[in-house]
């Protein structure tokens, strides 16, 4: 299992050798199924060109709870977050077998409408990305061009909602009319959570965000983190064991493609059941 | 659902950063050498107890100081660890284990010292054969326990660690045989009453060494198998230390 070379995980695509597991049915070890499932993941196997970049994954998201993705570059982690809201789509030679549901919606329903979807899960990046635009057009674009807001004065609430709970509100009040881009690191950041929230989204998914802001404005996200988390499904990337430990209820570990356990974090941190998880945990060569 | 089929690994080394390696590997010897030191307080207690003589007696008391020392540096490595490596997984229960570990190392010292200053008493300036074999057997019994309990955890050995808790069972019951045979002695004699009752404290260190032993037996079980199995009863922790991971 633990043939692979861990350097091999430096590119982006899980470089696979002769070696790896091509299981038809890879057997992630743990609870794979949340109580309350939001998004259910079933065999989802997906390839760039011949490259296989995470294999037959089966696992809930559900709400009320953060799910930590962890894992060494290059496991997997991100493409399974891009398939969660079909970011994977543009890609050109990506492909993608298995079933996603969100709420019992399939999200590959060719019915289905794609932008509305990266409504209902939204995305918050590495680096804070906010609109060129003013901190307010910033956060009331996504309730316009879904028709959330009809009047100007419904707009206003939604702004101020998101930002407060967004945890910038009082920060930006008495400029909302500046740019985002003037912004601290850390304010940006919780500029994109408040754009994210304001389309009154289901799953935030969210992928390394604290990994350009110092530990103060890490600290910030991590407790709004927390507290979105009452209202919405989190999913979350991150390279750091800590903020893992802290900030999730459940996380999953990625390696080479496969999701090769998942756990309740408080076992995954103090007793991880595979060999694999343990050595990544522990920072030992895998 | 499938459980690594890979072997577990080693308790320290293997860690992609080599400083993480040392500072464990080092706090882990400095654990067995105070393993050591323990032993050798008790061996030397024993051998005082049962010449009672004064003067082996009298450095078993002076030497104490030595696992304390050892006890507080080891309590400082292990804080530094958590502090700058953040331990995690097995590397956390090995903390944890060793933290606890040297507290029931040090107390068996203290019990140890116990038994060297009644024998400086009851020794005085002429050394005699002591002559109650309970304590005696009682103490071959918890010398044996003690090694056992220091290999079990050089080697993280779960069926040596749950098999200190079986003997800790007799050595209870021999306890029990012991203060039944002090307490005959003390109705023959009432004249030997005070020297008996120093016996009988001897024999309850030496019960609480035992105690001790198990306890890092325990902890040997945590350290391996991330189960706690204190408290329970002896059944269970079979059990558990057969138990997969």
């Amino acid at each position: 299992m633990n043939t692979v070379a861990a350097s091999a995980a430096t590119a982006f695509v899980a470089d696979r050798t002769d070696d790896a597991p091509r299981d038809e049915a890879y057997e992630t070890v743990g609870e794979i199924h949340s109580p309350n499932a939001r998004i259910t993941v079933r065999d989802v196997t997906v390839w760039y060109g011949e490259k296989i970049g995470i294999e037959n994954v089966n696992i809930d998201i559900g709400s009320n709870e953060v799910l930590a993705l962890v894992g060494p570059s290059g496991c997997g982690k991100s493409t399974f977050l891009r398939c969660l809201n079909r970011m994977n789509d543009i890609i050109d030679n990506c492909r993608m077998s298995g079933t996603i549901r969100l709420d019992g919606d399939d999200i590959f329903d060719p019915k289905l409408d794609v932008v509305l979807l990266r409504a209902r899960v939204g995305m918050v990046f590495q680096k804070p990305n906010p609109f060129p635009k003013s901190i307010y057009d910033n956060v009331a674009y996504g309730p316009r061009i879904h028709g959330l807001s009809e009047t100007r004065a419904d707009t206003d609430e939604i702004v101020q909602r998101s930002l407060e709970r967004a945890g910038l509100w009082e920060e930006v009040k008495d400029r909302l009319e500046q740019p985002g881009t003037g912004l601290s690191g850390g304010q940006q950041q919780r500029l994109c959570i408040a754009r994210a929230i304001a389309v009154s989204p289901e799953v935030i998914l969210m992928d390394e965000p604290c990994s350009a802001l110092d530990p103060i404005a890490t600290a910030r996200i991590e407790e709004l983190i927390d507290e979105l988390r009452q209202q919405y499904a989190i999913a979350l990337v991150t390279h750091s064991m800590q903020q893992a430990a802290r900030v999730s209820q459940r996380t999953a570990y990625f390696h080479l493609g496969h999701l090769v356990e998942v756990g309740e974090t408080s076992q995954i941190f103090t007793n991880p059941r595979h060999t694999l998880t343990e050595d990544y945990i522990t920072g030992r060569v895998g | 659902m499938a459980v690594a089929e890979a072997e577990r690994p080693s308790v320290t080394g293997r860690h992609i950063s080599r400083k993480y390696d040392e500072a464990l590997e080092d706090v882990r010897t400095s654990v067995l050498e105070m393993g050591g030191l323990v032993e050798e307080q008790i061996t030397n207690a024993l051998a005082a107890l049962a010449e009672f003589d004064s003067e082996i007696g009298e450095r078993v008391v002076r030497d104490d100081y030595k696992i304390n020392r050892l006890e507080v540096q080891i309590d400082e490595e292990c804080t530094r660890i958590i502090a700058l490596h953040q331990p995690a997984a097995s590397d956390l229960r090995l903390v944890i284990a060793i933290i606890k570990t040297i507290t029931d190392l040090e107390r068996m010292g203290d019990e140890a010292e116990k038994i060297g200053r009644t024998a400086v008493r009851l020794g005085g300036n002429a050394p005699r054969r002591m002559r109650y074999a309970g304590v005696r057997n009682l103490g071959r019994h918890v010398q044996q326990m003690v090694h056992q309990a220091l290999d079990a955890f050089a080697r993280l050995d779960v069926e040596a660690a749950v098999d200190i808790a079986r003997e800790d069972k007799t050595v209870d019951l021999e306890y029990a045989a012991c203060m039944r045979e002090l307490v005959t002695y003390m109705m023959e004699d009432p004249r030997r009453i005070s020297e008996v009752l120093d016996m009988i404290w001897c024999a309850r260190a030496l019960e609480r060494i035992a105690d001790h032993a198990k306890n890092i037996g325990e902890y040997i079980v945590f350290l391996v198998k991330g189960k706690d199995i204190r408290h329970t009863s002896l059944e269970h922790k079979e059990l558990q230390a057969q138990s997969e991971v």
